[in-house]
């Protein structure tokens, strides 16, 4: 079953992938482009040289193979999340369960990073931080990351006595605490400076629709496929206890 | 006589963590490979001196929200 489902997942990753990529590329070009304008017309920019690999193949293969290569291993990954899940938050369909998987995904991989550190398009940031800002965006990533699994974990053990309602407003309030505190904590970093706003809110609005695409595309194309390798089991027992409330009415 | 049927809801059967555990290390261990070339900005630098993988990628890292020069 988790050979079946691990081949879903990479099938799923990456249609989010080559999905993900056609809306990066119609959506996000254009701004990219713009944004390398007004690096270049800066004087104080980032100088790239004449580039090893052409504007027109990063623009196109390249970001074509780098959104399926991000798609496929996230869809593995999330083929084991939903294994480990599947069957132990209640008696939700499978692609109910792909649904709420990628939603709490999304949240806990794309958006509270993003929302500490935004997509930046070329000409924002300088070249001599960027392996601070790599390590924080991944050091806040990794504690949402482990935040939200033993979040998850520690759902399966308290559902049973405080229900689920009560269970998923404490984990969602202690999971929101612990990267709220984190991102307040870990560096920030302003080097915009001189960057036109508007092509910065529109190249970060475009980012993550493109993150937004790509799970949602991940979650249904799971979900879908998910339900189809995955049916229903009716358990013995609960047919057994239907059948016993059926004679005693 | 009208009776109520309690129709049992289908119970999903959870995948044992023994059966899962195989693939969790060797899908981890392998994505976590892919998505560093594809995420991290020095990919280039360390792996490959003439940074082709990094500027083929460059686009996909923007737009993918990762941090980038």
């Amino acid at each position: 079953m988790m050979r079946t489902l691990l081949v879903r997942g990479l099938l799923a990753g990456l249609l989010g992938g080559v999905v993900a990529a056609v809306f990066a590329y119609v959506v996000g070009q254009p701004l990219m482009d713009a944004a390398i304008e007004v690096e270049e017309a800066a004087a104080h920019g980032h100088d790239h040289g004449d580039p090893l690999v052409g504007r027109g193949v990063q623009s196109t293969f390249g970001l074509l193979v780098a959104h399926a290569a991000y798609g496929v291993a996230i869809g593995g990954l999330f083929s084991l999340l939903f294994a480990l899940a599947y069957g132990r938050f209640g008696a939700w369909s499978p692609r109910a369960y792909a649904a709420v998987l990628a939603t709490g995904a999304f949240l806990a991989v794309s958006l509270v990073p993003f929302l500490a550190y935004p997509a930046n398009p070329p000409g924002v940031g300088e070249a001599s931080s960027v392996n601070a800002r790599t390590a924080a965006y991944f050091g806040l990533l990794a504690i949402s990351v482990v935040a939200a699994g033993i979040a998850l974990y520690v759902a399966t053990r308290l559902t049973g006595r405080w229900g689920g309602f009560n269970t998923g407003i404490a984990l969602t309030a202690g999971y929101l605490a612990v990267v709220t505190v984190s991102g307040v904590l870990l560096p920030g970093f302003d080097e915009a400076d001189g960057f036109p706003a508007e092509l910065l809110w529109d190249f970060r609005v475009a980012a993550l629709g493109n993150l937004v695409v790509f799970w949602v595309v991940l979650g249904v194309a799971f979900g879908a496929l998910a339900q189809r390798s995955l049916p229903a089991h009716a358990s013995a027992s609960a047919q057994a206890t239907g059948l016993r409330q059926a004679g005693a009415s | 006589m009208t009776q109520a049927v309690a129709i049992p809801a289908p119970q999903p059967v959870s995948i044992p963590i023994r059966e899962i555990l195989p693939y969790a290390i060797l899908v981890s261990v392998l994505a976590l490979a892919a998505l560093y070339f594809v995420s991290t900005d020095n990919n280039a630098m360390t792996l490959m001196a003439e940074g082709y993988v990094h500027e083929f990628l460059h686009d996909g890292r923007h737009l993918m929200a990762f941090p980038c020069h």
